[in-house]
């Protein structure tokens, strides 16, 4: 093997890159998104959006002090993302079965998106407070609500959230959300609220 | 500073002789069909230089009434007023069917001293079986009352009245002040004084073996605490605030030990704790829900609640750590036991298809009877002398206490106009 039979093709890769960057410098700019496909330039808005911050515009995104420059637009900070009226994050309950602690696939994934919000902003805590419906013992229903919280925490903490922003309660049967004695109150007593703080 | 305040109200509360005003009002909602009937007559007090403020007659007449054992004749039909047993007709009595009569005076020693007699008297043998003389103070007439009551009832039954009793419960209420108190009155809703009032929820009321605290639950924190409480100074300490559940706490009967409920490592599990030293130990290690736990009458073994077969039934666990041994067997739900006092007998909160009742256990024979016909019955209580059954239970939108007798017969209900009432418990005998 000859020495010209091996940097020929580093050779040619480098007149190659060099050959495409003119061309690039000659032609129409592009915004080119992470996967390499390219969009036009006035479509920034449609490419950030995951569905989950649907209703912010690009203007306010872009706008005031949250600039890095990136070209995807500044991300909210946490009181906004609570602050929000519809969207994963604004689901604040979560209910339960009769006499279980079971969550629910709809609730995981819920709550998936809390513990990553938990996760990403070490300035937030967020309080658990467990509740069951008034059917049988106080004490047994205390504990009910404990175990309530104690699931929605587990999720919370496996998605990066850390033991110290998350703090479990639970009131039992003390403080019903409906105090009718029919089986819809009740459905909407067995329940876990989460309760944000911005410290 | 907020529970300096709340401490100085209580001990007010204490300290000032109350005017017997009723919080609680009872109605006999239980049939007396087969109760012995007794004439109470009102006793003479004819020669005090003030009206008495408190009529010791009516006391006793409802006392015996709401036993379900003794049927008092109304005031109206009594056919003479005698007050010593040698001006008693006793043929009259017989002819007005009656198997007992009662008669007492109260003479003044001075202003606000008294001395109360009685006696009972046996209609058909035409004798006296009981004959009493006891000295009285304004304050305390209406406990003297309750005595009268409790002696006639033991001179009859032979078991020991548990009328001079007390009870603790929590009221819940909706538009005045405070939204919870816990409240000690009288087993006849007299005499209800405040023992905490908070905005956040009390639960879990239980009294020291010798009536003069109680433990409870306090969310005053935003989180649930145990606190022990002394009621005539209304001084208290936290005796549990651990992370996570702190809860029905349960004193043991030689007052020593605290059963409660903590699930600071892991699930709620059973621990006691020693009051004097603070010393912990753990009785039940098990990812189950472990709570409501209750000590037999000889402090040697521990009931409680667990749902570690699935669903919440009663087990028991010797107080010293061990297996713990399933009980009930019977229904989907068995919980909040309470242990009668002679050891017999557990009642319970019994779920069956959707309707939650007290029942209660036989331990000898395993038996479960189902006592009540409601379905949002709780917290069950046995009184000091085992022969009535408290609890609460929801009626319509609001929660009420009854007390029925363990044979099933008496029933009455207490009621309070300011709020929701709950978590009952019957205190021990008094001690003196």
């Amino acid at each position: 093997m000859t020495i010209s039979n091996l940097v020929k093709p580093w050779m040619m890769a480098g007149l190659l890159a060099v050959f495409v960057a003119s061309c690039a410098s000659t032609q129409e700019e592009f915004i080119v998104e992470e996967d390499g496909a390219p969009v036009d330039g006035q479509a920034q808005t449609g490419s950030i959006d995951d569905g989950s911050s649907s209703g912010a515009d690009a203007t306010g995104l872009t706008d005031g002090d949250s600039g890095d420059g990136t070209s995807m637009g500044a991300p909210m900070n946490a009181l906004e993302t609570l602050e929000q009226t519809d969207g994963t994050m604004s689901v604040r309950i979560v209910y339960f079965e009769f006499d279980s602690a079971k969550l629910t696939s709809e609730s995981i994934e819920i709550l998936e998106t809390h513990g990553n919000f938990v996760a990403a902003n070490g300035e937030v805590t967020v309080r658990l407070e467990g509740h069951a419906d008034e059917r049988g013992s106080r004490e047994y229903n205390i504990a009910l609500g404990d175990r309530r919280a104690q699931s929605v925490r587990r999720v919370l903490l496996f998605q990066g959230a850390s033991t110290d922003q998350v703090e479990t309660v639970s009131y039992g049967e003390e403080q019903p959300a409906v105090t009718d004695h029919t089986e819809e109150a009740w459905s909407l007593n067995r329940r876990v609220e989460l309760i944000y703080t911005v410290n | 500073m907020k529970q300096a305040i709340t401490y100085l109200l209580a001990s007010i509360l204490w300290a000032t002789p109350l005017l017997a005003k009723a919080a609680l009002n009872i109605e006999i909602t239980g049939g007396v069909e087969g109760a012995l009937p007794i004439a109470v007559v009102p006793f003479d007090t004819s020669k005090l230089s003030n009206k008495l403020p408190v009529d010791l007659a009516e006391i006793v007449a409802s006392d015996l009434n709401r036993s379900g054992v003794l049927n008092s004749m109304n005031r109206s039909e009594l056919p003479a007023n005698p007050h010593y047993s040698n001006q008693v007709k006793y043929q009259r009595w017989r002819s007005a069917g009656q198997d007992y009569l009662v008669v007492g005076r109260v003479l003044e020693k001075s202003p606000g001293v008294y001395n109360i007699e009685f006696q009972l008297l046996d209609v058909l043998k035409q004798k006296q079986l009981l004959g009493r003389s006891m000295p009285a103070k304004t304050r305390n007439l209406r406990s003297r009352a309750h005595q009268i009551s409790d002696f006639i009832y033991e001179q009859i039954t032979g078991t020991r009245g548990a009328f001079n009793t007390r009870i603790a419960y929590v009221r819940a209420q909706k538009n005045a002040g405070r939204k919870y108190v816990l409240q000690v009155a009288d087993t006849d809703g007299f005499n209800a004084q405040n023992v905490l009032e908070s905005d956040e929820p009390i639960m879990s009321p239980s009294w020291s073996p010798d009536g003069k605290s109680l433990a409870y639950v306090s969310f005053e924190s935003k989180r649930p605490e145990i606190f022990i409480q002394h009621l005539a100074t209304a001084r208290r300490s936290k005796v549990a605030g651990f992370r996570g559940l702190n809860s029905a706490p349960s004193w043991s009967p030689d007052g020593k030990f605290l059963a409660l409920v903590l699930s600071k490592d892991g699930s709620p599990d059973i621990y006691t704790l020693n009051t004097a030293t603070k010393r912990l130990k753990r009785l039940t290690k098990h990812r189950s829900i472990d709570t409501e736990p209750v000590w037999t009458s000889n402090g040697r073994a521990i009931i409680f609640t667990s749902d570690r077969a699935g669903s919440p039934q009663l087990y028991q666990v010797n107080a010293n750590g061990g297996k713990p041994k399933r009980l009930t067997f019977e229904g989907r739900y068995n919980t909040a036991a309470s242990m009668s006092p002679d050891g017999k007998f557990i009642a319970m909160v019994h779920g069956d298809r959707g309707q939650y009742k007290i029942a209660q256990y036989e331990r000898e024979t395993r038996n479960l009877t189902v006592l009540t016909d409601s379905s949002l019955d709780e917290s069950p209580s046995f009184s000091p002398n085992g022969k009535m059954l408290l609890y609460a239970s929801t009626r319509g939108k609001d929660g009420f206490l009854f007390a029925v007798s363990i044979d099933g017969r008496a029933k009455h209900k207490l009621s309070d106009q300011a709020g929701d009432i709950r978590e009952p418990v019957w205190g021990p005998f008094e001690s003196k």
